[in-house]
């Protein structure tokens, strides 16, 4: 079986959308799953969260940003194309509570994740509100979906080309400060913002949850790669997670171990570029 | 008459640099000069020490005279996968342990005569054997491992249609994922798997139940289910410095190896740490494929660390002996207290105590007790944990109604029936850590069962609502 791309758009510069045809992961999909996905017979298993789904239509919706030679092949795919293996829904369900204030973090790529997730909780009747930010307006995408989706949307960029000018965090600050009730923050983007949300949430004891991007093989819980420490104790993103307590997650072991294999990294994504480019060497 | 025929293997210096199998096989004369040492007991003790009871006299009988079709139909009816159980079955500790041989020498060379034919089979094309007329019940099988496989092959050998749900981006389970290519060819799963599609079996990849279907789904669908999930899940020795980079649960390990085949990266895009001083930890199989793969990945030095001794090592004499000769060194009763790590949060050296074994205790097993004082560090820059792995949780956690024991494994009676009606389980997901062959003999007992059930009591159920619906007819056509 394989399972073809519908539809693959650049949303912003090396961050892509993909709309993949998977009626039956489509049917059971839920905010806050991702899917394991293998280009072809060479490829590795990479997970990807699940941005948006259609029961009817059977297509599920993923980001991704270009990072490795993955993602570097599958920015080359085209709409047509297919590929070898989708694997999914894995991974929990975001747990949609109801009758809050939920205030929704989400930096560049992490917009995708957040997505699906602040559609739910307004859709279960929450308040929510909404903080995107990328480092630039150019790398900014989907502000008018999450407008749709939430009560409010505040939106932030490193160099100011649009909203505030400066980080997520000091928006999310703001409004922790404006005492606006918030009863739960959920934070999805680079670790290090969402080591900053947590270290800013702590002290006003707004539960506060992240979904962490562990490497993943099996994405069932047999290999242990995704382990990470939750309140001193081994989880497994893929099983256990991917949403944890902000407040009880290991950042620095999260970050170390997301750059195991930075060397073997490089060295495949300058094989791409070679395949693709020819080779100087 | 007393010795055995050699197996022809790929000497220690060449193979510990490459991945191809160790073993060899035996040749067409090797096959039959070691199978005229059958000395034709008259109540043979062999098939006993057979957990899928294979009747080895009589397949031995064919292949001394000659006839390599016939003893390999033999084998097969009983055991749809012999050329993986003839290289990866103990068979030290069970059909040749109970041939009478073995306490006058050296005992029939069982597993490597069965290799011998399910490889000139492989070779000549494999015959489907002629199926029953189908029954019309259907059976889900969860897991493509060895239960699986061994269930979904006498389920469909029955005349039951059935579809086997894997995971995994390819069938095989621990066949493809653990083993590694050296001591079972991957090129041999898939055939021994295809031939369980031949018999008629449906198998659906990349579907994980309990995520995209769940069980109860499945028995909307089905008749009758078998789970044979497997242990997947890796346990760890719970000291500090576990979640160092660098540092692999042995499923981690092999699963990048063998079925991402990161020993080929980066013409496969899997990468994978390629030590230089590698420690293992553990003293099974597992352990000995994952040091044995580290040293072809190109460690400058590949060391076993065991709480026991030597005679404890659960591993099969023959895979310590090749692991041995390949050049890994062993340190027995010794068993890691920390791991260290540099400051960017990579392992650097191993901490470890030497143990001392006590007498068993009421259990036979002795609990290895550490020798206070005797800790010392070695340098490592992988180490890979083999410590043994419980059951997978994704079934267990969605499916209501089966009873799980506290450590994980699914309860089953004797015929391999769970707590739930029309759902069976067998292999490591009731077991725990087993052997292959122990997977397929419970595979093999559950398909047993499943066909008495479906036959029976479901076949029962049936014509009594049958009954009932006409009896309720007339009733209706009464008034």
């Amino acid at each position: 079986m394989s399972f073809k791309i519908l539809r693959k758009q650049e949303l912003a510069p090396a961050i892509h959308l993909m709309d993949i045809s998977a009626p039956r992961i489509a049917q059971k999909a839920q905010p806050g799953h991702f899917i394991i996905l293998r280009i072809d017979e060479k490829g590795e298993r990479i997970p990807l969260t699940i941005a948006d789904f259609s029961w009817e239509k059977g297509i599920i919706t993923t980001i991704f940003m270009v990072v490795g030679r993955t993602t570097m092949r599958l920015s080359g795919l085209k709409a047509g194309d297919e590929l070898q293996n989708v694997i999914g829904p894995l991974g929990n369900p975001a747990l949609i509570e109801q009758g809050a204030t939920v205030l929704f973090v989400a930096g560049g790529v992490g917009i995708a994740p957040v997505y699906p997730q602040t559609r739910a909780f307004r859709e279960a009747g929450n308040r929510v509100v909404s903080v995107i930010g990328a480092r630039n307006a150019n790398l900014l995408f989907w502000e008018d979906e999450m407008r749709v989706v939430s009560d409010e949307l505040y939106v932030a960029t490193d160099d100011g080309s649009r909203g505030h000018h400066g980080f997520v965090t000091d928006l999310v600050k703001e409004i922790l400060e404006g005492g606006s009730n918030v009863g739960k923050v959920v934070a999805i983007g680079p670790p290090v913002m969402m080591r900053s949300v947590a270290g800013l949430t702590r002290p006003f004891k707004v539960k506060t949850v992240v979904s962490l991007n562990s490497i993943m093989v099996d994405g069932t819980g047999m290999c242990g790669a995704c382990r990470v420490l939750v309140g001193n104790e081994t989880k497994y993103a893929c099983v256990d997670g991917p949403e944890f307590d902000a407040h009880l997650v290991d950042f620095t072991l999260l970050m170390s171990r997301l750059a195991m294999y930075r060397a073997e990294e490089k060295l495949a994504a300058e094989k791409y570029r070679c395949e693709r480019e020819g080779c100087p060497c | 008459m007393l010795e055995r025929q050699k197996m022809p293997e790929q000497p220690p210096d060449a193979r510990r640099f490459n991945f191809d199998e160790v073993a060899l096989g035996y040749t067409d004369e090797q096959a039959i000069e070691e199978a005229k040492r059958c000395i034709t007991c008259r109540k043979p003790s062999c098939i006993g020490g057979c957990p899928v009871e294979v009747r080895i006299p009589e397949f031995l009988g064919y292949v001394a005279q000659g006839d390599f079709d016939a003893a390999i139909r033999e084998i097969k009816t009983d055991n749809a996968l012999p050329a993986i159980c003839g290289r990866v079955c103990p068979q030290e500790t069970q059909c040749e342990q109970a041939c009478i041989l073995s306490k006058k020498g050296a005992s029939i060379a069982v597993g490597r005569i069965e290799r011998f034919l399910a490889d000139y089979e492989r070779r000549k094309g494999m015959e489907v054997p002629p199926l029953p007329d189908p029954t019309g019940w259907k059976v889900a099988v969860v897991g493509s491992g060895p239960a699986g496989l061994t269930a979904a092959a006498d389920l469909a050998r029955m005349g039951h249609a059935v579809t086997i749900y894997e995971a995994l981006h390819e069938t095989g389970g621990v066949l493809t994922y653990g083993i590694p290519e050296f001591r079972l060819p991957k090129e041999i799963v898939r055939a021994e798997v295809e031939y369980v599609t031949r018999l008629g079996v449906t198998i659906v990849l990349d579907a994980v139940v309990g995520k995209i279907v769940m069980v109860d789904e499945l028995l909307a669908e089905f008749d009758a289910v078998f789970l044979g999930t497997g242990a997947g899940l890796p346990t760890f020795l719970n000291i500090d410095g576990e979640n160092l980079n660098g540092v692999y649960s042995a499923n981690e390990f092999l699963t990048r190896v063998n079925l991402m085949k990161s020993y080929k990266f980066p013409e496969y895009d899997t990468p994978i740490k390629k030590g230089k001083r590698v420690v293992v930890v553990g003293g099974g199989n597992v352990a000995m494929d994952s040091a044995r793969c580290a040293l072809r990945l190109g460690a400058e030095e590949v060391m076993i660390v065991y709480r026991r001794g030597e005679e404890e090592m659960p591993a099969r004499a023959e895979e310590v002996e090749h692991a041995k000769e390949e050049g890994i060194t062993f340190r027995l009763l010794t068993n890691p207290v920390r791991i260290i790590g540099d400051a960017n949060n990579w392992v650097t050296h191993v901490e470890y105590v030497n143990m001392v074994l006590c007498e068993p205790d009421d259990s036979g097993r002795c609990r290895p007790q550490p020798l206070a004082g005797t800790e010392h560090t070695i340098e490592a820059d992988v180490a890979v944990v083999a410590i043994g792995t419980s059951p997978n949780p994704l079934v267990p956690r969605t499916t209501a109604g089966l009873e799980i024991t506290r450590h994980g494994m699914v309860v089953v009676k004797e015929n391999g029936a769970t707590m739930k009606k029309a759902v069976y389980a067998g292999g490591d997901v009731v077991t725990g850590t087993a052997t292959v062959i122990s997977a397929m003999a419970a595979g093999k007992k559950a398909a047993r069962a499943i066909d008495g059930y479906l036959k029976g009591d479901l076949q029962q159920d049936v014509e009594a609502k049958k009954q009932l619906r006409q009896v309720s007819a007339q009733d209706g056509h009464a008034q």
